[in-house]
């Protein structure tokens, strides 16, 4: 039973590895008190996408997708996801920017960075 | 001309990125043009979806390549009946946002500050346009997240500070649901092999059964209800409505909201099909619940708030309910409600944002409590508000009427008396949050009245409100207007020619 | 201009009146010419319709396609023009008064107050003409909340109270005949009035339509029937005109209009009598005949008497249907207008001793009869009338649902009829008595008091002509409108 299982995140080992990144991720952007902690958590979640998406993207004993002397024929990963992925690096270090500069405006405004006191400062006048 | 109409779909969305790169120009030369440039762009772009929604009726569907690369190469740009009513709907909202803001921005954006601040504004209104008329999936995410990102600057541009932990938690909940959206393309990727939505509705049929497209569906439906604010993924919203500048949560309420509900529409409707949320992994009564829950929810919240920005916000949350209850049911006259409800609260949340606006911009009152007799010294504001407010409740014959008719009698059409109950129940409570205002304002303590002693609203503000209060009448009155086009977009959405 | 159009201009009558009247609402007197050219011009237009409804004619008008189950669309029949006809003629009146009543007290907010009436006015009409349950529903709505102002006028915490009462009760009832409209439409797929009733015992299983029948009832919770009554003595804090309106122009006569329109126009008699509904609304309107006066008997607020007095006439119309035989139809439908003329004199007279002596209670009037004469006697009038005695029209009605109870073979409604004329009599007899009779423990606290002014009594004199002209020719027009009305539901058959 257990041997299966391992068995089987083996044989899946790269999507095993990108859910538990994505996990991660989610569990510092939702858990961590602290700002810049949680943009950390946001990083890692979109990397673990990146990840997913390029790992479905291969092909087993699959080439660049480069014009290759075979010619059409030959075995190369499927270049789409990359593609896609480069646009959504573009997107997530767009918002790691707005992110960051936020926190940095939070923290001229209140002189924190911690969720919990950012909400006690809040609460005074 | 025929050429130039020919390339409107792509003009539509070229001319106002140049056009914020020109906004950013003139407002080197000098911060005062800067208002014209983004004016005359919105002004083009609704012209346009005038043009095109027109098109559309009398041609049918527009399919435009970019690059002149067809499908699955390139991107696809597609306009039918149901994306050019939204397109007209969000750009005449976009319009009538950028006209109030000539004066109303001023409320809590600083002068040095205008420029970027119209900039994003226009790419926030260029983001939409993308989401809405993109007929390729990975698109529709980039397109999200340019709205998205734009919308978390708005958001955080406000003078208080609260409005940038608003804008900062909005980021955070909305870059979540965008990993979910972009992790259920994958999968839907993974299944198919294409990203254009006319192939995957084409394609997905065969592999029904599999996990990986109903992973993909959750993943798609999770994202999409935290960027729609469905109850209970709704957290990130009252923050972000009321702190952020007067201006901004009158755009986002009205067209970026709406806008995602259509994307969520499509997606269920268009990528997947009325028969796979039905038959092979039926979610519409799941779907038909958490709305219920959602309207009676945002309802009893929003009777609970003072702020009045704050509670509109609580009132948003219920009336995406009403949308999801459309979902929810998946049949004709319920769908033809939902479609019309989008509209419907697009005009009559605008409307009710601009006057809560409008009153902070004259009297710097934000609280319910203190509004009384307001009435007194901004008449035509606060009867505008009356009539947004009736509508709100869905008083015939206003159009929040007739969208609500027409949810009502597509549950019991469907058999859901139930849920036709909770609906006629929300609309009850809308009647509590609402008329407690008014009350307030018309009938509050006649001494208290003096304290207000302003002018009316200034008259560029006061003609988009009263253009609101006036559409949500005449929409009602001339419901078979827009009718004409939701009819054919729903019988598109459910499959039929 | 066609024949067509009338209907549609009665309407606009009012409509451009509530659009004048802000526009000029600062000139009193412009202002309140235009409220009298309208509700002159809307008896004038209905009256020019009267002919051709005598004759059996009926005037249509699609206005706007609004809905599925229901365009926008108007059509006078007879049974819509005795509602027409009463509230037009009775809204010339109430306006007469109301510029009278509002100007002796120097109201606060007129040109809002006149506004919302002419509006009111408007939906008012809108459902004595609607010819589908969507187009009665819109103006039943309208009605609801325009009259919502009027109520709160005075703008006191305790005001406000009653108007959110107000408010609740008939937005909750609003929301009822929404559903019972939309399950009708999927029921039957139209929801135009038929004569006879479009709904078949086939169109749903027997509980369904008994079900549908009470969410109309439910609906039509304006008609104040007990135990959902509560709205309408709170709404007594409106001033008196408006009170008028409530009671004998509108909205409670809207409430009943429906009841009937519903039971001869949706269900049928013979669909009624087969799912046993007459008995259900038998016992609603036995019980509310009944209680109502009771209450009415316990009350000293002059104004408040009078609102469970309302309650209790008007659960006579709903007695009237609920017996399903063509004398009880008549009483119900021919005691609309006439309780209104009566009804509307006592709100009048109400109004005219609080202008002029600014009491309320039924214990602080005795001998004002002396200092008031016109106001006491024509008082005494409408209240005699509305007991039943002659030479006032009421008799009438009360003839015809008592003969309804005969025919329909139901004693003990007949019973309620006599117990209710009791009752009636032994709570209007002592305001009678306290008025006219009754002389103060000190006549000094008579001194001051003057008669109301002419605007006022104009009106109540009128009001008493009319119902004393009515007695003696009864068939004029309300008693031939109810009888073609009759002949519609019962399928060309005269009484």
């Amino acid at each position: 039973m257990i041997e299966d299982l391992f068995a089987l995140f083996l044989s899946r080992y790269n999507y095993w590895m990108a859910i538990i990144l994505m996990l991660i991720g989610l569990y510092a952007l939702i858990a961590k008190q602290n700002l810049v902690k949680k943009i950390i958590g946001l990083n890692i979640f979109q990397t673990a996408i990146f990840l997913f998406y390029i790992s479905f993207a291969d092909v087993t004993g699959g080439t660049a997708p480069i014009y290759l002397p075979e010619g059409p024929g030959a075995l190369y990963v499927n270049p789409l996801p990359h593609v896609l992925m480069l646009t959504a690096i573009v997107v997530g270090v767009s918002i790691t920017a707005v992110a960051l500069s936020l926190v940095v405006r939070i923290y001229q405004e209140y002189k924190v960075m911690d969720e919990d006191e950012l909400l006690e400062v809040m609460r005074r006048p | 001309m025929n050429a130039v109409i020919a390339q409107l779909p792509v003009l539509i969305l070229v001319v106002p990125i140049v056009g914020a790169l020109l906004i950013l120009l003139a407002g080197k030369v000098n911060r005062n043009f800067s208002y014209p440039v983004t004016l005359a762009t919105i002004s083009f772009q609704f012209a346009a979806s005038l043009i095109l929604l027109s098109a559309v009726m009398t041609g049918g569907t527009i399919h435009y390549y970019l690059g002149g690369w067809p499908p699955p190469m390139g991107i696809e740009l597609v306009l039918d009946a149901f994306n050019s009513f939204v397109l007209v709907v969000i750009l005449a909202m976009a319009l009538l946002t950028a006209v109030w803001a000539r004066q109303g921005a001023a409320l809590d954006i600083p002068p040095e500050k205008t420029v970027p601040f119209f900039v994003v504004f226009q790419l926030l209104v260029t983001g939409l346009c993308g989401m809405t008329i993109t007929g390729d999936i990975f698109n529709l995410y980039v397109f999200v997240e340019i709205t998205s990102i734009a919308a978390y600057v708005l958001v955080a541009s406000g003078r208080g500070a609260r409005s940038l932990i608003a804008g900062f938690n909005y980021l955070v909940l909305g870059s979540i649901a965008a990993g979910f959206i972009v992790l259920g393309i994958g999968y839907l990727y993974v299944a198919t092999g294409t990203l254009n939505m006319g192939e995957l509705a084409a394609m997905l049929p065969a592999s029904y059964g599999l996990a990986t497209v109903h992973a993909a569906f959750l993943f798609l439906m999770i994202g999409f209800s935290i960027k729609v604010a469905f109850f209970p993924l709704h957290l990130w919203l009252p923050d972000a409505y009321t702190e952020s500048p007067a201006v901004v949560t009158i755009l986002i309420a009205t067209a970026t909201s709406k806008v995602t509900a259509y994307a969520m529409i499509r997606v269920i409707f268009s990528v997947f099909t009325p028969q796979y949320i039905t038959e092979s992994f039926p979610v519409t009564e799941v779907i038909l619940i958490i709305a219920a829950i959602a309207i009676i929810a945002g309802a009893v919240l929003a009777i609970a708030q003072d702020n009045l920005k704050r509670m509109l916000a609580y009132s948003s949350i219920s009336q995406m309910g009403y949308i999801m209850f459309a979902i929810g049911i998946a049949n004709q006259i319920a769908l033809e409600g939902g479609l019309l409800h989008i509209m419907a609260h697009a005009v009559m949340k605008g409307c009710l944002f601009m006057v809560a606006g409008m009153i902070i911009y004259r009297t710097g009152i934000t609280g319910i409590h203190q509004m009384s007799g307001l009435s007194r010294t901004m008449p035509l504001t606060c009867a505008a508000f009356a009539l947004a407010g009736a509508s709100m409740i869905g008083i015939p014959p206003t159009i929040g009427f007739m969208s609500k008719y027409y949810l009502v009698l597509g549950a019991v059409e469907a058999g859901q008396y139930l849920a036709a109950a909770v609906l006629l129940i929300g609309s009850l409570l809308a009647a509590v949050y609402i008329w407690r205002v008014i009350e307030i304002m018309y009938f509050g303590d006649h001494h208290e009245g003096a304290l207000h002693s302003g002018p009316e609203a200034p008259l560029s503000m006061l003609v988009p409100v009263l253009i609101l209060a006036a559409s949500c009448l005449l929409l009602g009155l001339f419901v078979d207007i827009p009718l004409e086009i939701i009819g054919p977009a729903v019988t598109l959405l459910l499959g039929g020619s | 201009m066609t024949l067509d159009t009338l209907p549609l201009l009665a309407l606009l009558a009012p409509l451009t009146a509530a659009v004048l009247i802000p526009v000029v609402g600062r000139h009193e007197n412009l202002r309140e010419s235009v409220t009298l050219i309208a509700a002159g011009s809307m008896v004038l237009m209905v009256l020019a319709m009267l002919p051709e409804i005598l004759e059996g004619g009926r005037i249509s008008i699609t206005l706007l396609p609004l809905l599925p189950g229901g365009d926008l669309a108007l059509r006078a029949d007879a049974f819509g023009m005795i509602f027409a006809l009463t509230a037009s003629v009775l809204w010339l009146l109430n306006s007469v008064y109301s510029i009278g009543y509002m100007r002796a007290l120097r109201e606060h907010d007129q040109t809002r107050f006149f506004f919302c009436f002419a509006i009111a006015i408007t939906a008012a009409m809108g459902i004595a003409f609607s010819a589908n349950l969507v187009t009665l529903f819109v103006f039943y709505e309208i009605l609801t909340l325009i009259t919502y102002p009027l109520v709160v006028h005075v703008g006191t915490p305790e005001a406000m109270q009653a108007g959110r009462k107000y408010l609740a009760y008939l937005l909750g009832g609003g929301i009822c005949l929404l559903a019972a409209t939309v399950v009708t439409y999927t029921l039957t797929g139209t929801t135009e009035f038929i004569p006879g009733g479009f709904l078949a015992a086939g169109s749903g299983t027997a509980l369904s339509l008994q079900v549908l029948f009470i969410l109309f009832m439910a609906g039509f919770v304006k008609a104040a029937w007990m135990p959902f009554h509560a709205w309408l003595p709170a709404a007594m804090v409106a001033p008196t005109p408006v009170s008028a309106f409530l009671h004998a122009v509108a909205v409670v006569t809207a409430g009943v209009f429906g009841v009937v329109r519903v039971a001869g126009w949706v269900y049928g008699t013979d669909l009624m009598a087969a799912l046993g509904l007459g008995t259900v609304l038998a016992i609603i309107a036995s019980f509310t005949i009944i209680t109502a006066s009771l209450f009415a008997l316990a009350e000293d607020n002059l104004k408040r008497r009078l609102a469970y007095s309302t309650v209790s006439q008007l659960s006579y119309i709903l007695l009237g249907v609920s017996m399903l035989s063509t004398a009880g139809i008549t009483g119900a439908m021919v005691h609309i207008p006439f309780h209104a003329f009566l009804k509307i004199t006592l709100f009048f007279g109400a109004g005219a001793i609080i202008v002029g002596t600014g009491r309320e209670a039924i214990s602080d009037m005795r001998g004002i009869g002396q200092k008031m004469p016109v106001t006491a006697v024509m008082f005494a009038a409408a209240a005699a009338g509305i007991c039943g005695l002659p030479p006032f029209c009421a008799l009438f009605s009360k003839v015809f649902l008592s003969l309804g109870a005969v025919q329909a073979g139901e004693l003990i409604l007949l019973g309620v009829i006599i117990a209710s004329s009791v009752l009636n009599v032994a709570y209007f007899f002592p305001i009678i008595y306290t008025m006219l009779i009754a002389r103060p423990s000190d006549e000094r606290t008579l001194d001051g008091i003057r008669e109301a002014p002419l605007f006022m009594l104009i009106p109540i004199i009128l009001t008493v002509i009319a119902s004393i002209a009515f007695f003696f020719s009864p068939g004029m027009p309300f008693l031939d409108l109810s009888g073609i009305a009759l002949a519609e539901i019962n399928g060309g058959v005269l009484p």
